[in-house]
């Protein structure tokens, strides 16, 4: 009796000892701006009811099976004592091989019919979506609004409560479009356009990642989801569809104005300007970087990696002109080698394209 | 039965005669000598990979951390994954199958033992030509669509180690079309392409050779289902290889065309299709997990029952468990692509497929259980990784499920709580399975056992280790670590448990120090095995340790499942396993017969050819990569004349040398005569009349 109770302590110790551990590895000890578990709109809900659900049921298969070695690695372990008699030489049970068939495809017959009737439900965007073009690049995403006829990068600009339709494609490679809060990820293929249901419920600040390994700075392929209210979002497109002011000799601009125009970054950038002799429009199907007429509007550049946490966009950008593929290695973007007047002059100018 | 005699004799070549030195180990066709080969390079290459992986872990420590140059990273994990699967569980799966698979169904060699000696060495071959990219291999940035060349810092970006960065960088999985030559230009992944094709080459030779082997070598009365699961399993990969790399040597064969000919299979811009590609990627990629884990399932199978002294529960449950898990494997090879477009009717449709997996894979688990439970556990090493493949498995197995929920999946793929999974699966899984079999029959290479001490402190770091390393990276993922990445940014809050796994990737590397020193410390001073250390069921262990040449001085005779164990118990009528009171002078006289054969045993003569063979592929290779030059043109030629040449002379070879042909008995065959009078040893009494030979 003595020794049993001894064994079931140390056995209860055991498991204490590991629930305690599971407990820790639970809390939360960091923000996580990535998470999947506090889904923002209906479509992320709707799968993580399906993780939870799943995941209760392997934790029970999961206890079982541990529970079972246990028990073993304690109760049947050979002691080495003279009493303990051989084992009986038991060779399988039929009734057995059919319970754990049977329980099982069970169980995974139960959760085929929520996981089929959801993989429907949440591929086919509905018809009265907005509709957004997803571009991918080696390595940022470009947003284009079909019917606004608007280019933004790196930030997507939504309405809180609205659907949106994302239809994607990519100019190179596979890349991965995905924002953990708002829906599962789906790939960005070239020479193909895929569709993914995006929507939120609030406004905010949403995270998301190129999840396809894409190439060399895949890790520095990320995006943001600005959800905003639906009044602050037609002012936004309203916004964005007009062009920005030509700076003019003698503005605090025109240096900045000046070392775009001189310094290559006409080649690859598109800027509307209220005169439209003046506007730099790269012809779409040519190789580009992302549009600057609303630069400003953006809190994050340069595949929303920078500005980095306590860093302003001006502090950031100084690092960014200063060497592009030091910062994202593989970079389009060349480094310029631009004076640190020309940088200064540029951030000027760029600051001003709200 | 051998035609040697009317064979006209060729006196251009003669066999090598050496068994020892350099020339032996080259020209060898021994089985066991060719396992212990691929195994020692399989680890050496284990020791690479892990090598690489603590790289890759001091980087991801810390967020945004600049340890690694970006192209080093993306080069690291490519390399890591490619080096484990191709140059390390394949491969020491080989070595158990090569050395373990005819001693468990009492052969004395494989069916081809030359083609055996061609597969080993063309993957030697292939293994060395994969990783001379990190010398000869470029790897430079893409060009961009317009022709616009993507830019790098002078050294590289941030980081150091950035040399590192000249070998293979698009992933093990080599998507397109970031891994064709648009995207990835320079030589690397070329290597990467045929190297792995030369690695395909010679598992596909392997498993040919391996199921000829085992439907005609099987000893007298070994019937299908008396083989120990380990030889089932090994049939089952065999069959897997054989359908799934000529799948992926296409698909190779393609990216190898797009690369260096302009062909335009995956090119998307000019009408190719990249998603191709991935499709036949995963018709092989997919077979290729079961390859990878099926071995380790049926080393458990073997170590379960007999440390928990009890038979394998459910054993043709098992047995046919394996191969439902193989044929479901061919139609599950979408599930690795959910996230990529494919429709809502495929997409549920590989879902269901996937599920189905689990219930063999549940089969299998809940039989080990029923074997363990009840019996009486000898907790020894083996057994330790044997439980430790069960508990891991599982995990691996349940996160496995949670994939085949196709929205469910949306969000995991292509995070860390993939790579969590695929290690419990291959890391929890494989390997624990593979140690569990190094320490079980360590004592058949060297006649003595690992120490137990050191074995059990081994296990328990490497649990701790793994755990600490894998475990959290459930979490990461979920928390939205995506996978491949070089940096993560401090404001995703992943830093803490990064951490915790690096440490723990370092302290599964101590535990794989001190098993390389118990390995080198127990081959000389271990202590010493006897026949039978373990109290083994199978008839392997009726053979003296180390085993001799010629495996079994006397064919075996096999009357049932489990044969070896009931010629030492008996069962009482409750059931109980009871020794026979004549089994330890029945192991002694075991011991003497299977030391001293009746008559002297001829066995396969070794030969030059399959080497030269192998040798000529990679210099083809190497020239198809420079074809365009001279230098490569040359290589090719130099290359087709080694190998054609090899091929004449090894159909020209006499079996054996004349000189030998003094006795009478048959090369790798078991002769009829030597057993007769011995047989009785080997056979049950009870059930003689059952002995019924196979074909």
């Amino acid at each position: 009796m003595a020794l049993i109770r001894r064994r079931l302590t140390r056995l209860a110790a055991l498991v204490g000892s590991a629930l305690t551990l599971s407990a820790c590895s639970i809390i939360e000890l960091e923000d996580n701006p990535l998470t999947t578990f506090e889904p923002a709109g209906p479509f992320a809900d709707k799968i993580d009811g399906l993780f939870w659900m799943v995941f209760w049921i392997a934790t029970g298969v999961f206890v079982f099976v541990m529970g079972a070695l246990i028990v073993i690695m304690f109760v049947f372990r050979d002691r080495g004592r003279e009493d303990q008699k051989q084992p009986r030489q038991l060779h399988g049970s039929p009734k057995l091989e059919v319970l754990w068939t049977v329980i099982p495809a069970l169980i995974l017959a139960a959760i085929a019919v929520p996981t089929v009737s959801a993989t429907f439900d949440l591929t086919e965007c509905s018809p009265d979506a907005m509709e957004v073009e997803v571009i991918g690049h080696q390595w940022w995403f470009e947003y284009h609004y079909p019917d606004a006829d608007i280019y933004s990068a790196n930030v997507l600009v939504m309405p809180a409560g609205e659907e949106v339709c994302a239809q994607m494609t990519s100019v190179d490679v596979i890349h991965s479009f995905w924002i953990p809060a708002l829906n599962g990820k789906r790939d960005v293929v070239p020479g193909q356009t895929t569709t993914l249901r995006l929507q939120a419920d609030e406004p905010g600040d949403y995270w998301g990642h190129c999840a396809e390994f894409c190439g060399l700075s895949h890790s520095l392929m990320r995006t943001r989801v600005q959800v905003v209210s639906s009044s602050e979002f037609d002012q936004w497109l309203q916004n964005q569809q007009g062009p920005a002011t030509l700076p003019q000799d003698g503005d605090p601009t025109y240096d900045g104005y000046q070392v775009y125009l001189n310094k290559q970054c006409i080649q690859c950038h598109t800027v509307r300007f209220d005169d439209p002799d003046a506007s730099n429009i790269i012809p779409p199907g040519a190789f580009n970087g992302p549009e600057l007429t609303h630069f400003a509007s953006r809190n994050v550049f340069a595949g929303a990696i920078l500005p980095e946490e306590n860093e302003t966009r001006s502090e950031a950008l100084k690092e960014w002109l200063a060497n592009p593929p030091q910062v994202k290695p593989g970079s389009f973007m060349p480094d310029l080698a631009l004076t640190e007047q020309e940088i200064d002059a540029l951030i000027v100018w760029l600051e001003s394209l709200e | 039965m051998t035609a040697t005699a009317e064979r006209p004799a060729t006196t251009i070549f003669r066999r090598p005669k050496s068994k020892t030195g350099l020339w032996g180990w080259i020209t060898t066709v021994d089985h066991k000598k060719i396992g212990i080969m691929y195994g020692y390079a399989a680890f050496t290459f284990f020791v690479i990979g892990g090598v690489e992986a603590l790289l890759l872990r001091i980087q991801l420590a810390q967020a945004n951390a600049e340890f690694l140059t970006a192209g080093a990273y993306n080069a690291l994990f490519t390399m890591h994954g490619t080096t484990m699967i191709f140059l390390f569980v394949m491969p020491v799966s080989a070595a158990f199958m090569n050395y373990m698979l005819p001693l468990l169904i009492g052969a004395r060699d494989v069916a081809f033992p030359r083609l055996n000696a061609l597969s080993w060495w063309i993957f030697f071959f292939g293994g060395i030509f994969l990783y001379s990219t990190f010398i000869f291999g470029t790897s430079v940035p893409p060009v961009g669509p317009d022709g616009i060349t993507g830019n790098l810092a002078a050294g590289g970006g941030p980081g150091t180690f950035n040399f590192l960065a000249s070998s293979p960088d698009g992933g093990w999985f080599c998507y397109q079309p970031n891994c064709g030559p648009l995207y990835s230009p320079g030589t690397a992944m070329d290597y990467w392409a045929l190297g792995v094709q030369m690695l395909g080459l010679a598992s596909l030779v392997s498993a040919v050779n391996f199921i000829v082997t085992v439907f005609n070598m099987r000893a007298k009365g070994m019937r299908l289902l008396r083989m120990p699961v380990f030889a089932w399993m090994s049939t089952v990969v065999a069959f897997l290889l054989l359908f799934s790399l000529p799948i992926i040597a296409v698909a190779l064969f393609m990216v190898t065309f797009d690369r260096q000919f302009g062909s335009l299979f995956f090119a998307a811009d000019l009408g190719g299709d990249p998603i191709l590609w991935q499709h036949l990627f995963w018709l092989f990629g997919h077979p290729e997990v079961y390859i990878l884990i099926l071995p380790a399932m049926g080393i458990v199978s073997e170590v379960l029952p007999v440390f928990s002294r009890k038979p394998l529960f459910g054993y043709s449950a098992v047995v046919f468990a394996g191969a439902a898990i193989a044929f479901l494997g061919f139609g599950v090879w979408a599930h690795h692509m959910f996230a990529s477009g494919i429709t809502p009717v495929a997409q549920a449709a590989f879902g269901l497929a996937t599920m189905t997996i689990a219930i063999p894979t549940g089969i299998k688990i809940f039989n080990w259980l029923g074997t363990m439970w009840g019996g009486k556990v000898w907790l020894s090493t083996p057994m330790l990784f044997a439980m430790g493949f069960v508990a891991m498995f599982t995990i691996g197995g349940l996160s496995g499920v949670t994939h085949s929920i196709v929205p469910s999946d949306w969000q995991q793929t292509d995070t860390y709580y993939i790579v969590a999974h695929f290690h419990y699966v291959l890391f929890g899984g494989a390997v624990f399975g593979i140690f569990a079999g190094l320490y079980y029959w360590f004592p058949k290479l060297t006649g003595r056992v690992m120490s137990d001490r050191l074995g059990k402190t081994h296990f328990w770091l490497m649990f701790t280790g793994f755990n600490l390393t894998f475990a959290p990276m459930h979490w990461l993922g979920l928390q939205g670590m995506v996978r491949r990445t070089w940096k993560y940014a401090p404001e995703a809050g992943l830093e803490f448990w990064n951490l915790m796994e690096t440490i723990g990737a370092f302290i599964i590397a101590l535990s794989i120090a001190i098993f390389m020193y118990n390995w080198y410390h127990s081959r000389r001073r271990g202590e010493i095995s006897g026949l039978d250390p373990w109290d083994a069921r199978t008839i392997e262990w009726t053979i003296p340790n180390p085993t001799p040449e010629y495996n079994f001085a006397q064919a075996p005779r096999v009357t049932r499942l489990d044969h070896f164990w009931h010629m030492k118990y008996d069962e009482d009528e409750e059931g109980r396993a009871v020794r026979r009171p004549e089994a330890d002078e029945m192991l002694t006289r075991l011991e003497y017969d299977g030391l001293n054969p009746a008559r002297p045993i001829h066995l396969p003569a070794p030969s030059y050819f399959p080497f030269v063979m192998a040798l000529g592929i990679p210099i083809i290779f190497y020239g198809i990569i420079y074809h365009t030059t001279v230098f490569g043109k040359a290589l090719i030629a130099i290359g087709a004349v080694l190998s054609l040449s090899a091929l004449i002379g090894w159909a020209i070879e006499p079996l054996e040398e004349p000189m030998d042909h003094d006795e009478e008995a048959e090369p790798g065959d078991e002769s009829g005569g030597v057993e007769i009078e011995r047989a009785d040893f080997l056979t049950d009494d009870e059930t003689a009349e059952e002995v019924v030979p196979d074909e």
